[in-house]
């Protein structure tokens, strides 16, 4: 449950200072749970190859190499913390809190989300690269200890591709989800958001009660960059570390990844100097006519 | 024949005249501003103004006689004119010494390298013809495409005997009219000679032909761990050889240093078509005369850069970008000086803009957002590359906080991963072509000590007021400034303010007037700015030792009257 402290009343009439602390617990009950203004955001970010860098699968392909490689924030998880942050910035959450699952390295991608303005980030380490029914899982439990108003995440991770993350922790929760998101807009009074979700056929509108899941496509913001003054203030934000067993979560998985290989290399074209070469290829080449 | 010599002598004797204030006349002689906003790339068609040229005189130092005479000869080899008269373009006419093309030399040629690879099509010579800038247009009327050394060297000792002039051209994205003809220069292009010879993993030196281009190396490069020493924003055309041809700078210099510490070696072709086989890849080589260097920058007046043998360096993975603005030069200057301390080791790039080219940047280009929320007078640019990310990122976290403190960076951002750097960058590389877009551009790149940087710019402004925009931007980390001035349209008042006043404010201060880019044919008078007289003459020397018929790259580099014919 949330400290008493993180309660915000704001807007009420408060009571008498004597039945004040009685209320209070009342109505720490009640509002903690409904209140925008105590409302948390988790957005789950995901350390990953540079989207920029050109990958190449290990020799013994068991997967691709990442020895050297640049790495950084998954940009859909960028776009999910930007939007968590501008929801809290709008005044609709008090709180966003950004969390990684992964080796040590993972402090990194998290700085990086307390630098874009975080306000307090959760590790939990493990060595494992897991997959998402399992990073589903460790999500799940988090949400029961945090109990945050809203899930962000990006709608899938550019390593993986699964985009399954999502759709799992919400099903697993229980909760409405709401995913490939290019607009989100949420409704203070009545407890809603209502996003409009990029699919094949065009844009869907979809109401989904709070708390939710919603993971996040490319069109609905463009993240903002991390500045000196916000790369100051995070070195004093807190990262909480926790284990895998602390939250009470079984790993096993039931997938095993047997090889990764490169797609087969595109032949590349040939320069033809002439119609005349050209049509001769056409026809005795590729026996086009 | 008697007014040519009449010419020849005023004109010898007013030489000195010449270089500074040759051009006015020129101006006058352009068609009238109507035709020029056709094209705003300065161009100007030749054919149409034919006309109208008899009826500007003011001003005129030329006998217009003489000019009726010249114009109704050769129509399709017209004087050349600098298309907006920016400097030195004294008069430049055609050396009466080169033999004119004819069908002869076109079959010799079409035996030598086949029928494919010798160009006559007008729309591929038209290109040929104009170099990147649309600044400078030559009349050729012969491309030649060499495919190896050999057929080099065969087209050079056939155009040595038959003294015909030639111009050898890699990607044409040279800045000062260097690689295009001036008149019917014969275009050598060494765009087919591009296959990597040899890349030695271990000591890292890559051996290339000179037409390879430097994006497609640095990729191959990329695919074995290694990084070119260069990288500029010209890389998607330009060819190595022509790189090493005009000593190109970039934006690694500041941490590779120049093509002259990084090239062991080259293979080039001389005038009478002599291989010069210097192709070494030792990095430590103490026999004799280093001949290569006077290849290296000497914009292929001295020889055909055929072969190109570089060092190249490790490909690290930590490469970190910061985007910071400061109110001040002052400020500019000092965290340049903290940088080389702080960083130190990994520092690989410090680049420097001013507002103006921020806005510039912002009002033409799409896509580009200003990375810090507020606008502020300057913005650098500071790249770190190392082998260690946490460490690197630490240090300069550590260095720009440490600044931010203390007052000389008021605002900055770091790129959290290489899409946002490439943004970054995109904002520093997209000034040139911002410009281009914006209309008229004068572009000056010059050499001056840090400190004296942005005052050229202040005081070009002052001078210049409302007429024209004036834009400082460059590599502030090797004292390199790019100063452009961009105006609606090309104007001779504004061509008076500005030359030769830069020149002059730049030989005051020891600078150089090309830093980077190469004196051309846009600077080619201009040396002495720079140069002594005595240094200068012996580059002369040179010259006619390497090429006593100066048929390579006539009319450039060095000035027009240590030829005179």
């Amino acid at each position: 449950m949330n400290t008493p402290s993180l309660f915000i009343s704001g807007g009420l009439n408060l009571p008498p200072p004597e039945i004040k602390i009685c209320f209070c617990s009342l109505f720490f009950y009640f509002f903690s749970f409904c209140c925008y203004r105590a409302m948390k955001i988790l957005v789950a970010v995901k350390r990953v190859v540079d989207y920029a860098v050109k990958i190449r699968v290990k020799p013994d392909k068991t997967g691709v190499d990442t020895q050297n490689v640049k790495m950084s924030m998954n940009p859909f998880c960028e776009i999910a913390l930007e939007e968590a942050l501008r929801i809290r910035e709008a005044g609709f959450a008090k709180e966003v809190v950004a969390v990684s699952i992964g080796p040590s390295q993972c402090v990194d991608t998290l700085r990086t989300g307390l630098a874009m303005g975080a306000d307090r980030g959760i590790h939990v380490e493990t060595n494992s690269s897991f997959l998402p029914l399992t990073i589903a899982k460790i999500l799940k439990s988090l949400a029961e200890v945090e109990n945050p108003g809203l899930i962000f995440l990006g709608k899938q991770a550019i390593d993986d591709d699964c985009n399954q993350t999502g759709q799992m922790v919400a099903a697993l929760l229980g909760w409405p989800q709401a995913t490939f998101a290019s607009k989100v807009v949420l409704d203070k009074d009545k407890h809603v958001a209502t996003v409009d979700r990029e699919v094949d056929g065009g844009l869907e509108t979809l109401c989904v009660e709070l708390p939710a899941v919603i993971t996040t496509d490319l069109r609905l913001n463009q993240p903002r960059y991390a500045s000196l003054p916000n790369i100051m203030k995070a070195k004093s934000k807190p990262i909480k570390k926790m284990t895998v067993q602390d939250l009470k979560v079984d790993v096993k998985s039931d997938i095993e990844i047997l090889e990764v290989t490169e797609p087969p290399k595109r032949k590349s074209g040939v320069m033809v100097s002439s119609v005349d070469e050209l049509i001769d290829k056409l026809r005795n080449e590729a026996h086009v006519f | 024949m008697m007014m040519m010599m009449m010419m020849m002598m005023q004109r010898l004797r007013r030489s000195e005249e010449f270089i500074r204030f040759g051009c006015k006349s020129l101006i006058n002689l352009r068609p009238n501003k109507n035709s020029v906003s056709r094209s705003v790339s300065g161009f100007v068609n030749h054919y149409d103004t034919k006309g109208r040229l008899f009826e500007s005189k003011n001003g005129n130092h030329y006998n217009t006689e003489l000019h009726h005479r010249c114009l109704g000869r050769n129509l399709g080899m017209l004087q050349q004119y600098k298309c907006f008269g920016s400097s030195s373009a004294s008069q430049i006419e055609r050396n009466p010494l080169f033999s004119s093309l004819d069908s002869k030399d076109v079959s010799y040629f079409k035996e030598i390298l086949g029928d494919k690879n010798v160009v006559e099509d007008e729309e591929r010579l038209e290109t040929a013809n104009t170099d990147w800038m649309k600044k400078y247009k030559g009349s050729s009327k012969l491309m030649l495409l060499p495919k190896n050394t050999e057929e080099v060297s065969q087209i050079l000792k056939y155009c040595d005997s038959r003294c015909l002039a030639v111009v050898p051209q890699g990607g044409n994205t040279g800045l000062v009219g260097g690689s295009v003809p001036v008149f019917d220069e014969v275009i050598i292009n060494v765009g087919l000679m591009n296959k990597v010879l040899a890349f030695d993993e271990v000591s890292g030196v890559l051996v290339c032909e000179a037409g390879c281009i430097l994006e497609n190396l640095a990729t191959f490069l990329d695919t074995k761990g290694f990084i070119m020493p260069l990288d500029l924003g010209a890389k998607g055309s330009c060819h190595i050889g022509g790189n090493v041809s005009t000593n190109a700078g970039g934006l690694r210099l500041i941490r590779y240093g120049s093509l002259h510490g990084t090239v062991l070696g080259l293979e080039a072709v001389t005038a009478n078509g002599n291989v010069l086989d210097m192709l070494g890849t030792l990095r430590k080589d103490n026999t004799g005369y280093d001949l290569k260097h006077l290849f290296i920058g000497s914009e292929g007046s001295l020889g055909i850069v055929t072969k190109v043998s570089i060092l190249t360096q490790p490909k690290l993975s930590s490469v970190n970008l910061a985007f910071i603005a400061c109110k001040d030069y002052l400020s500019c200057q000092k965290i340049l000086v903290e940088a080389k301390r702080n960083l130190g080791e990994i520092l690989s790039a410090f680049e420097f803009l001013d507002n103006n080219s921020m806005d510039l940047v912002l009002n033409h280009l799409d896509g580009v957002r200003n990375p810090v929320s507020s606008t502020e007078n300057f913005y650098i640019l500071i790249e770190t590359t190392g082998s260690d990310e946490t460490n690197d990122r630490e240090k300069l976290e550590a260095f720009l906080l440490k600044s931010l403190e203390k007052g000389l960076v008021s605002d900055g951002v770091i790129a959290q991963d290489i899409n946002q750097a490439s943004s970054f960058w995109r904002i520093r590389e997209g000034i040139t072509e911002a410009l281009q877009k914006a209309g008229a551009v004068y572009k000056y790149d010059l050499s001056l000590p840090v400190e004296e940087i942005y005052n050229i710019v202040n005081d070009l402004r002052g001078r210049l007021g409302d007429l024209a925009n004036v834009m400082g931007y460059g590599h502030l980390g090797d004292g390199n400034l790019h100063l452009n001035i961009s105006a609606a349209d090309y104007n001779d008042k504004l061509i008076g303010l500005i030359e030769p006043y830069v020149y002059e404010w730049t030989s005051k201060h020891r600078g150089s007037i090309s830093a980077e880019h190469g004196l051309g044919v846009m600077k080619a008078n201009e040396i002495f700015y720079s140069k002594s007289p005595e240094t200068v003459a012996i580059m002369a020397s040179i010259k006619k030792l390497l090429d006593p018929k100066g048929i390579l790259n006539p009319y450039k580099v060095l000035p027009h009257t240590l030829f005179s014919h």
